[in-house]
């Protein structure tokens, strides 16, 4: 999908959110110079083309009680990584998945995933569980808690 | 926060309708009205229970760069290197976690290009290296939070 220049005020106008009020698209359009069925038609266009990945609302976990946030990341054989992180991924304990590049010497590890829960303890049972299940005891793997958070807002890009 | 709260929560975790009145279609199936559900939202971003509410981009697709970024910093100068790295407006997030490689944090950048300044700025300033880990590949997952 191209991007016009009025994708990119639409875009622009509402990168920090939706306006909370009846009618959001229109009041949106307002602000443009387009009408409520023309923003409703991008806005679809841009979520089809996947530029928009969702809309909805983001949660701060931490302040909703999930303060307990595991990143566990594992060294797996490059042939077997795609297999074993869209296993992962299939979880419902697994909150994010993603395969990285490894940092040689100082770090190995090429997969990622998120576990979040209430509870410390439950999220190294869910850890316990993944690995017993996936059949992951070879893989070398480290767990990171979160520890301070020091910054959460969305991300920018206009 | 109470049922209805957690119901908005977990039903706006799923998507928002594109329409000339999407409110009042959440409203409708939660069984609220629209001026409920507006002002509740309204609440719950003020408070900080909700970090953003509307469209999620794709940083790649909109041209952006997005990286996961590590740093191993000794305990005595790990406050004055948050602070530093903090103050970079493309950090988005940044967690200290327990191992040697203690700080990350995501990085969102409008290009590529100032991705890779703004990775050589943050070492400059800081006297640590970087190692980022841009993701290659992501895996389907749901990430929502029952609440």
């Amino acid at each position: 999908m191209v991007l016009n220049k009025q994708d990119c005020q639409l875009i622009a106008q509402i990168q920090d959110g939706l306006p909370l009020t009846s009618r959001p698209y229109g009041e949106v359009g307002r602000r443009i110079g387009l009408s409520e069925d023309q923003v409703i038609h991008r806005v679809k266009a841009l979520q089809a083309a996947g530029i928009i990945k969702r809309m909805g609302v983001v949660v701060r976990h931490h302040e909703l009680g999930y303060t307990a946030n595991a990143m566990v990341v594992w060294d797996v054989p490059d042939h077997q990584v795609d297999e074993v992180g869209a296993r992962l991924g299939a979880r419902d304990c697994v909150t994010l998945c993603y395969r990285r590049p490894r940092r040689l010497p100082d770090w190995p590890y090429n997969l990622f995933c998120m576990i979040h829960g209430r509870r410390r303890e439950r999220v190294l049972e869910y850890i316990d569980q993944l690995v017993i299940t996936e059949q992951l005891g070879e893989v070398p793997r480290k767990v990171l808690f979160s520890g301070r958070r020091f910054k959460q807002r969305g991300a920018r890009y206009q | 926060m109470d049922e209805t709260d957690r119901a908005i929560i977990n039903r706006l975790q799923d998507g928002f309708p594109i329409s000339d009145r999407p409110f009042q279609a959440v409203a409708g199936e939660l069984g609220i009205d629209e001026g409920t559900l507006i002002e509740r939202l309204q609440r719950m971003l003020d408070t900080g229970l909700l970090s953003r509410f509307g469209p999620m981009f794709h940083a790649e697709r909109l041209g952006g760069a997005l990286s996961l970024c590590a740093m191993r910093i000794p305990e005595t100068e790990f406050d004055r290197v948050a602070t530093q790295v903090n103050a970079f407006p493309e950090v988005a997030h940044n967690y200290a976690r327990d191992h040697a490689f203690n700080m990350w944090f995501v990085l969102a950048t409008e290009t590529s290009e100032r991705m890779a300044s703004v990775l050589g700025e943050i070492a400059d300033v800081t006297g640590f290296p970087v190692y980022d880990m841009p993701k290659e590949e992501e895996f389907f997952v749901g990430l929502r939070f029952d609440v």
